[in-house]
């Protein structure tokens, strides 16, 4: 690893993207993640890729549609109203089986709703964003070195099962900064030569590829999408990471992710000073949701806790996967309402950790 | 820091710290007894603002000035600040400039009153852990594009490199030839080196210790 530098989340997830061979962004302006598109302005140029703000949300994530369908890697990012903007090309992309990474950096909702940090959009991004049976890998991160690792990641997973993959982050993570490193290897700008379904000139050497998402035959759309289907059980097979902390002989797990994992890590590492049998969950992957790893976790566990910067969205997904089993709460905060430690810390208490 | 003047304006690259350093300067100014008044000139960034610590500087009698954007509903700020009749009520200021050209264009619009006004500072607040000036040539040129959105010209250098929570006495030390280098191409001195008071290396020229100010909810306190 190279020598570390102080990084804002954005930028990060912006010089991430460059390392991981994205070639080509496009973008639009909205705050808390504009960061990310006014480095890779400075930054694309200098590395020989293309970067280039879109007229809008809409025309942004179609580039990314038509520049994924040539076998680029490729990325674009907004923040909650923009991601609803783009949420029929992220549908038209899925439907195409092609491969593009996504950042969200929430803000606070409904409508322009505040530029202040929010997780509201859980069920938004986790349940695909846009319409039709379709998956969209999420990923997580809790740190400013997490969310760069969690591009590459992301572009990885992206090309491996040739679907959009989300890089989830809030504004809180978006303009924090913390020390980061990335390794010292060169910069090299993806191509298509490993992905022979790109539509990239055929030369009179082989047949066209098509790019295309419409079936019109009824029992042709349905095969698509099973096929699909069988793609989206061998990524919940396989592909689930989770953090668990002193929830082996855990009473009361708390389940949080992104920023709020952290605030919640320090509400249970106070508990435990104060004797309190807490224990932190956080979920990496939000879709595929890791059912395996949060059951093992609460296998001792009496309650369980979930806390998000929402009204409660990823608490349906908790239940869910631990097929209610024990009782589940919910703490949160909204509208870019941050809950601080000792909200949470209180909440533990009140759950019955008091000592 | 030795030798404040009545205005200093603090300038530099995104997230080198100034709005830290700015915080740090009023309180020392008001802990010696006078007036001080900070003005958050910050257009660009929407979080970790100057304008947070309202509460902190309320504390110490500081006097604060922001744009009405960020937190409000407003997308474009508004910068109804009465500068030059601040300067002559005889009170400290410090302007907290957003970060890069961008945010320097903010200060174009008073760059007539700073000129006129003699007991000026504007620093250029540098730090070597920031991804895109890790290079002193790149700082320098940053602050030539800085000067000319501003329509002013920079006095002095602040060594403000810092790794956040992560900085320790080689961290600072390690800064400290980059510093020189930036001085050397900016033609300017090097007005102070910051650190927290257990990370000050014994060698730092113009040694200036601050606290941390700007900080995330879960940071050790």
């Amino acid at each position: 690893m190279a020598e570390k530098s102080l990084m804002k989340g954005n930028e990060a997830l912006a010089e991430a993207a460059l390392r991981a061979g994205c070639k080509c962004f496009f973008g639009y302006p909205i705050t808390p993640q504009t960061e990310i598109a006014a480095y890779l302005s400075k930054r694309m140029p200098k590395v020989g890729g293309v970067f280039l703000q879109a007229e809008s949300e809409v025309a942004a994530i179609n580039m990314v549609y038509g520049c994924a369908g040539s076998g680029i890697r490729c990325m674009t990012s907004s923040s909650s109203p923009g991601i609803s903007l783009k949420s029929e090309g992220i549908s038209y992309i899925a439907g195409a089986d092609l491969p593009c990474v996504i950042i969200d950096v929430m803000r606070g909702g409904p409508g322009l709703g505040g530029i202040q940090p929010s997780q509201a959009d859980y069920y938004q991004i986790t349940k695909g964003v846009g319409h039709g049976d379709y998956n969209i890998i999420v990923l997580a991160p809790s740190t400013v070195q997490e969310m760069a690792d969690s591009v590459t990641k992301a572009f990885d997973l992206a090309d491996k099962y040739r679907m959009p993959a989300v890089v989830l982050a809030d504004g809180l993570l978006g303009q924090m900064m913390e020390p980061v490193a990335f390794d010292d290897a060169e910069i090299v700008m993806s191509d298509a030569s490993k992905k022979p379904w790109a539509a990239n000139g055929h030369g009179n050497k082989r047949e066209h590829n098509i790019i295309n998402s419409l079936y019109l035959q009824a029992p042709e759309l349905e095969k698509t999408i099973k096929v699909r289907y069988e793609r989206y059980a061998e990524i919940e097979k396989n592909e689930t990471m989770a953090v668990a902390d002193y929830c082996d002989d855990a009473e009361i797990v708390v389940v949080a992710y992104g920023s709020t994992a952290r605030l919640a890590k320090s509400a249970v590492d106070e508990a435990r000073k104060l004797g309190i049998k807490a224990g932190a969950f956080r979920p990496v992957t939000l879709y595929p949701f890791p059912k395996n790893e949060l059951n093992e976790a609460v296998k001792n566990a009496k309650k369980v806790l979930v806390v998000e910067m929402s009204m409660g969205q990823m608490v349906d997904d908790v239940k869910l996967a631990i097929n209610c089993s024990r009782p589940v709460e919910f703490y949160g905060r909204t509208g870019g309402v941050i809950p601080a430690p000792a909200e949470i810390l209180a909440k533990i208490k009140e759950m019955g950790g008091e000592k | 820091m030795k030798n404040i003047r009545k205005l200093t304006v603090v300038t530099g690259h995104y997230g080198s710290g100034k709005t830290n350093f700015s915080v740090n300067l009023a309180l020392d100014i008001a802990a010696s007894g006078n007036r001080c008044t900070i003005i958050d000139l910050d257009i660009v960034n929407p979080y970790f603002r100057t304008a947070d610590f309202g509460e902190l500087f309320k504390e110490h009698d500081i006097e604060l000035l922001n744009p009405v954007y960020a937190n409000t509903n407003l997308d474009i700020p508004s910068l109804n600040i009465p500068l030059q009749s601040i300067l002559q009520s005889g009170s400290y200021v410090v302007i907290d400039v957003g970060g890069d050209d961008e945010g320097a264009k903010a200060l174009g619009r008073f760059a007539p009153t700073i000129r006129e006004f003699d007991d000026t500072e504007i620093l250029y607040v540098i730090n070597k852990y920031r991804y895109l000036t890790k290079d002193p040539e790149d700082t320098a040129v940053l602050m030539r594009e800085i000067q000319y959105s501003a329509g002013l010209l920079c006095t002095g250098i602040v060594n403000n490199s810092s790794l956040g929570t992560e900085t320790v006495t080689q961290t600072v030390r390690d800064s400290l030839g980059y510093a020189d280098e930036v001085s050397v191409k900016a033609g300017l001195p090097i007005r102070a080196t910051c650190a927290v008071a257990d990370a000050m290396p014994d060698e730092a020229p113009e040694p200036y210790i601050i606290h941390r100010y700007v900080r995330t909810l879960w940071d050790n306190q």
